[in-house]
């Protein structure tokens, strides 16, 4: 990757890093062109992170320890390994010389000083400004990530911020003393597709601007092909191919680069197809990539009989804001006016970005939030009208599974007492043998080995705790399932299993699922029909083919748009973005306009704009 | 903010109330005071007991006894203590200054030592550093604050001849005292303060500090303590009460002239007049401190300011 035209700003040469006895990087060597983009990819466990804690020297504050090599810093007075600095010495380059832009911007920004503070700090310790200098220079910064009215946006706290304002404020930190590199860790991750857009953007304008280089580490490849100009793919520590981008993509060499690849759901790929359609996976087997499973047109949803779940006029208020006596005085119509059928054997997914309302809708189909008004059906019954039995009896007809496969088990009971739940607690079966016999089906029946029953959720890997999960909600034969972006916090790879495995079950059992997610390209490849949803309401409605081929609305558009495209050779066409959502919250007797659908080919609705 | 602090001035108006009501009831079901005056005299007789119940107002309907008795905390004008005739009004300005001092120099200790060693505690988790803190403060914890308040007693003024061992006679006979009940204070906070830096140092906005280039000074100290800082408040309000109770065998252990002692005294001789007024003042006293714990939240963290 030697780019002899322009000089290395940072190589990384022979580095190996360990926590206690484990070894976590093992001879990583690459380098940083200045002006340069490198994406750092790999799944969870690769080392990545690892990798940009230990150039900014804070993962030996967390307990590393740097085995051997050397981290090589371009200074104005010659080279220097970053490895043989004190901390004391460290401190001086960290922050001016390398900053750093975390994964979790919700959580990056101390929630008790200000924004001003927060960017004033660096630069008074830094670059000796005053603390008036500090400040006209935090404006300006603000101003340069695309925040408007910065001098307010100064006095202003981190908990008033949304998620893409705080991640620009956390760009304005690490760019505040003109880094020559700015290491980015996955800082788009926790954000939505049209935020993550603009935040691209930004660091592009910026490091064109600056001159600055950026190691970008994520999982994303669709985010490598649109940022970065050189990629190094890591697997377990180590690094198993580098190279230009367009190289990568266009000829991976390596086996886990040609899996991670083809394990990446694009957008456009069922283009022409009616149906969903189930492909085969690429597995690694003794190192080499092989593909496993069958090619299946997924034609399992029963549209001619009666709708499984049917959803009428769903509004679900929440309320913000109550006087001292009681009263409402101001609410967020979480979702207003929702319908849709959902049909045995079919999967329907609900799109949209945060404060959308589509997990709303889940949990309140699962009983779990009470509808304002509205009525829902399952089975052909009214849910308000069921008594208590009725409704206890529905929860195994209904199953959910939760985004956080780490929080949905009880870390202080086995994996096989967690899936023998809903077996208990609805009294299926009534003897301690049947029911372990049936739990080693469960789970066989998700790809796991029935003696890990015994074990204990943190022994597990994230995919394989929503493996569990799925296990779990298959005990009470559901006829219909909801995942709440249950595929969200798992690596691509896994993902594609996870998918391949909700097809196999909807086949074999005729199951429904109820798909909430926000990745486009996920929703493309599962789905039978497509809801999409703007702050609370349905804009469109349709067959996965009419939403992505004939789309209608404007905000589908943009959310489409804003997907990024895991080709580096495609040029990128983006509605301009800017700005963000709307506040939802309004006064109380304040109701959005209800929306008035099109049907502008059979099925394919979409709200008047 | 000022919503709320309205609300909780009206819970704590209420609070009072009941408090005082619940010991004004209860004080009554304990025995008449009318004997423990007539004390000594033989020839007492039914006649001269009610004269006696007369001239302390016992005879006054209890709802209206009550009311005299709450309307002194805006009249300050709490009647006169059935044994001697003071004011109690007086008998309070003598006690509540020194059980003040006394209580928050208590406060003071605990604060002073418990932060530094809480938070070297968690920066050094799991080293032998975090274990001698750890263990101390269980040491500190299993101490009876009687027994603790005698062992002083024995060590510095029998022994050393260093400090005087009881009365309220200037700084060195404040020591013990406050030591006393600021060193089992302060093993609780130690934990909590160790707990609460733990979890704060976990967090990405202090990796975000180190980040910065900041030194371990200034993460630990501008950017984890003041969000550590909330659970340790809270505590600290919730401790007031408990202090005050506290106080009562500490100042009978240090013949120290406070509201402790003044209560002792008056639960002993059914001494409504003054029992009620010590009470009320401290349950008072308690609901403002907790009321201030809410102002700082909101001084600590804007979150809770803005709300």
């Amino acid at each position: 990757m030697k780019d002899l035209s322009s000089p290395q700003v940072l190589s990384v040469e022979g580095l190996s890093v360990s926590f206690g006895k484990s070894r976590v990087i093992d001879r990583l060597s690459f380098s940083v062109g200045k002006g340069r983009t490198v994406a750092v990819v790999g799944e969870s466990g690769s080392g990545k992170s690892v990798t940009s804690l230990s150039i900014m020297r804070l993962a030996d504050l967390t307990g590393a320890s740097y085995d051997a090599g050397r981290i090589v810093l371009e200074g104005e007075g010659g080279e220097f390994n970053l490895l043989d600095l004190t901390q004391d010495e460290a401190r001086k380059i960290r922050g001016k010389d390398i900053a750093m832009i975390f994964q979790e911007p919700m959580t990056s920004l101390n929630p008790v000083y200000t924004i001003g503070e927060q960017i004033a700090e660096i630069l008074m310790l830094h670059n000796g400004l005053s603390r008036e200098a500090a400040l006209a220079e935090a404006a300006k910064l603000l101003s340069l990530v695309r925040l408007p009215d910065a001098d307010a946006m100064l006095k202003r706290y981190p908990h008033q911020l949304s998620g893409g304002m705080r991640q620009r404020v956390m760009i304005a930190i690490a760019v505040a003393c003109r880094p020559k590199l700015l290491i980015a860790d996955e800082p788009t991750t926790a954000l939505d597709v049209t935020i993550q857009a603009q935040i691209l953007d930004i660091l592009r304008d910026l490091q064109a601007e600056m001159g600055m280089s950026i190691i970008f580490i994520t999982h994303d490849m669709g985010v490598v092909a649109e940022i970065a100009d050189d990629v190094v793919v890591m697997w377990k520590g180590e690094k198993v191919e580098e190279g230009p981008v367009k190289r990568i993509f266009a000829q991976p060499e390596h086996p886990y680069t040609r899996s991670l690849l083809s394990a990446v759901p694009k957008l456009g790929s069922t283009e022409g197809q009616d149906f969903p359609y189930k492909t085969p996976l690429t597995v690694l087997v003794d190192g080499q990539p092989e593909l496993v499973g069958e090619t299946r047109v997924q034609d399992t949803a029963q549209t001619d009989g009666a709708p499984l779940l049917s959803v009428r006029d769903m509004s679900v208020d929440f309320d913000i804001k109550k006087t001292w006596y009681g009263r409402t005085t101001h609410y967020v119509p979480a979702v207003s006016n929702a319908t849709l059928d959902v049909y045995p054997g079919e999967t329907i997914s609900l799109v949209g970005e945060s404060g959308s309302g589509k997990s709303t809708i889940a949990r309140t189909v699962m009983q779990l939030v009470e509808p304002t008004k509205g009525r829902i059906t399952f089975d052909g019954r009214d849910m308000a009208a069921m008594n208590l039995s009725e409704r206890q009896k529905l929860r195994r007809d209904i199953q959910y599974i939760f985004q956080d496969p780490f929080a949905s088990l009880n870390p202080r009971q086995t994996v096989g007492w967690s899936v023998a739940e809903p077996i208990r607690t609805h009294g299926l079966i009534d003897n301690e043998r049947d029911t372990k016999r049936r739990v080693s089906e469960l789970l066989e029946r998700v790809g796991m080995p029935a003696d890990v029953a015994e074990r204990y959720p943190h022994q597990f890997s994230g995919g394989q705790r929503q493996r569990i999960c799925i296990a779990r909600a298959l005990a009470g034969k559901p006829r219909l399932i909801i995942a709440d972006e249950v595929l969200s916090a798992l690596d691509v790879s896994i993902q594609a299993q996870v998918i391949n495995l909700f097809m196999d079950l909807q086949k074999e059992e005729g199951i429904a699922f109820l798909f909430v997610s926000h990745d486009m390209a996920v929703v493309e490849k599962i789905s039978h029909r497509v809801a999409v949803l703007y702050l609370g309401q349905i804009v469109e409605l349709g067959s996965r083919r009419q939403v992505f081929e004939n789309t209608a609305h404007p905000y589908t558009r943009r959310l489409l748009s804003a997907v990024p495209n895991p080709d580096p050779t495609a040029k990128r066409e983006r509605e301009p973005l800017s700005g963000e959502l709307p506040s939802a919250t309004r006064r109380a007797g304040d109701r959005p306009a209800t929306a008035v659908y099109d049907e502008i080919a059979k099925g394919h609705f979409v709200a008047r704009h | 903010m000022a919503g709320f602090l309205l609300k909780r001035l009206a819970q704590a108006i209420f609070v009072v109330v009941v408090v005082t009501l619940i010991v004004s009831v209860a004080v009554r079901m304990t025995g008449d005071p009318a004997l423990i005056v007539a004390q000594g005299a033989t020839d007492i007789t039914e006649a001269d007991l009610e004269r006696i119940r007369e001239g302390l107002g016992l005879n006054e309907p209890f709802l209206k006894q009550y009311l005299a008795t709450l309307s002194g905390l805006f009249t300050w004008d709490f009647g006169r203590s059935f044994l001697g005739g003071t004011e109690v009004s007086t008998l309070i300005a003598g006690a509540l200054p020194a059980t003040l001092l006394l209580a928050f120099s208590s406060l003071l200790v605990s604060i002073v030592i418990s932060i530094p060693l809480g938070i070297r505690a968690a920066i050094r988790r799991g080293k032998w550093e975090d274990q001698v803190i750890r263990i101390l403060s269980l040491v500190g914890l299993s101490f009876p604050n009687f027994w603790l308040a005698t062992m002083l007693v024995l060590l510095f003024s029998i022994t050393l001849h260093l400090l005087p061992p009881s009365g309220m006679t200037g700084w060195a006979t404040l020591v013990m005292p406050a030591l006393t009940m600021g060193v089992i204070l302060t093993a609780t906070n130690v934990r909590l303060v160790r707990t609460s830096m733990l979890e704060v140092m976990q967090s990405q906005y202090v990796m975000v500090a180190r980040a910065k280039g900041l030194s371990e000074r200034s993460v630990l100290y501008k950017h984890a303590l003041r969000n550590s800082a909330i659970p340790l408040i809270t505590f600290l309000g919730l401790q007031f009460g408990g202090l005050l109770g506290g106080i009562v065998v500490v100042e009978r252990v240090f013949n120290w002239p406070g509201m402790g002692s003044l209560a002792f005294d008056a639960v002993a001789a059914r001494d409504y007049p003054v029992l009620q007024s010590v009470i009320m003042i401290l349950s008072t006293l308690i609901v403002m401190v907790n009321l201030l714990v809410d102002i700082a939240y909101g001084l600590i963290d804007p979150r809770i300011r803005t709300e």
